[in-house]
């Protein structure tokens, strides 16, 4: 009995590419349809019970919170900054000092520890402003990229009448 | 002169790899950047920037968000809404948190108002917030960059 080998093809064996394409687009039409470009974003945390004029007990609080006094122009724009009845040109200005006054003490009971910052806006005062006022007073980078943590108990007095 | 035309019989073949490798290296970049987190995230909002703005470690117990409009709209859950609309969603909020054997004073309200915003109106929904028993904010920034 003859066995008859199977015939080998001296052809190259060609592979459906095709499907294998298509499903291959299609998801990356789904991953480019789904991208969604974030911004890196961070929070300010602040603590401010209601009806009540300091976070913590008065035993507590060494410092009667410092008020940082925020003047907007008709504009919304800022016009001022006053922090402990001193007048800061800017806010990196005010920055520096509350570097100075701060200190490098850090531990529990330090001044970064138990001081408060009120902060009092006129009401139309853009939010930025606001926010930068946070920042100056919150901390500052390093040129390390290191953040340092000056004042982080930070409140809002109550809205300025402007409506 | 005769010019023979000249005929080939083979199917033209284009080299595929190139290409299916590209793709592939496309859908690797696409599937490591795709970010399945609930953003809350509104295009109307352009937050303040900061140079301290860094994600935070741990996410916040209870999260709620409100946005601030420019115009000075408060956006809760989807919804553009007034002081007192705000002031009547977040008591119900506060009345499924304690329903759910949790506290208002738990949760952290955080707040995403836009740069050009009046600062008068973020403190008007905060005082809201207060009213309904919230104690705890996180002020939203991007980060600067």
């Amino acid at each position: 009995m003859r066995i008859r080998h199977s015939v080998i093809s001296p052809n190259k064996i060609e592979l459906q590419m095709t499907p294998m394409i298509d499903i291959v687009f299609q998801m990356l039409a789904f991953f480019i349809m789904t991208l969604k470009i974030v911004t890196i974003e961070g929070d300010f945390s602040v603590k401010m019970p209601p009806d009540s004029p300091q976070e913590g007990s008065l035993e507590d609080q060494m410092l009667p919170p410092m008020t940082v006094r925020l003047r907007a122009d008709s504009e919304g724009e800022l016009a001022g900054i006053q922090f402990a009845d001193r007048d800061f040109p800017s806010f990196a200005a005010l920055n520096q000092y509350v570097i100075q006054l701060v200190g490098s003490d850090r531990g529990p009971g330090s001044m970064a520890d138990t001081a408060e910052v009120e902060l009092d806006a006129d009401f139309f005062l853009k939010y930025r402003y606001t926010m930068d006022a946070i920042t100056a007073i919150s901390g500052y980078v390093t040129p390390e990229g290191e953040v340092v943590k000056l004042i982080d108990k930070i409140r809002f007095s109550k809205p300025r009448e402007g409506e | 002169m005769r010019f023979r035309a000249r005929s080939t019989t083979a199917a033209a073949s284009n080299d595929l790899t190139p290409m299916i490798d590209m793709t592939f290296q496309l859908i690797a970049f696409f599937m490591f950047v795709l970010n399945f987190s609930e953003v809350d995230q509104d295009e109307r909002i352009q937050l303040p920037a900061s140079e301290l703005a860094k994600p935070p470690e741990t996410a916040p117990e209870l999260p709620l968000t409100i946005q601030v409009t420019q115009d000075g709209t408060a956006v809760f859950a989807g919804q553009s809404l007034s002081l007192a609309e705000l002031r009547i969603r977040l008591r119900k909020e506060a009345a499924i948190l304690d329903y759910l054997k949790k506290s208002p004073t738990q949760a952290t309200m955080i707040i995403r108002a836009d740069a050009a915003t009046a600062t008068g109106r973020v403190q008007q929904v905060i005082e809201v917030c207060q009213s309904s028993r919230f104690e705890k904010f996180a002020l939203r920034a991007k980060q600067e960059e």
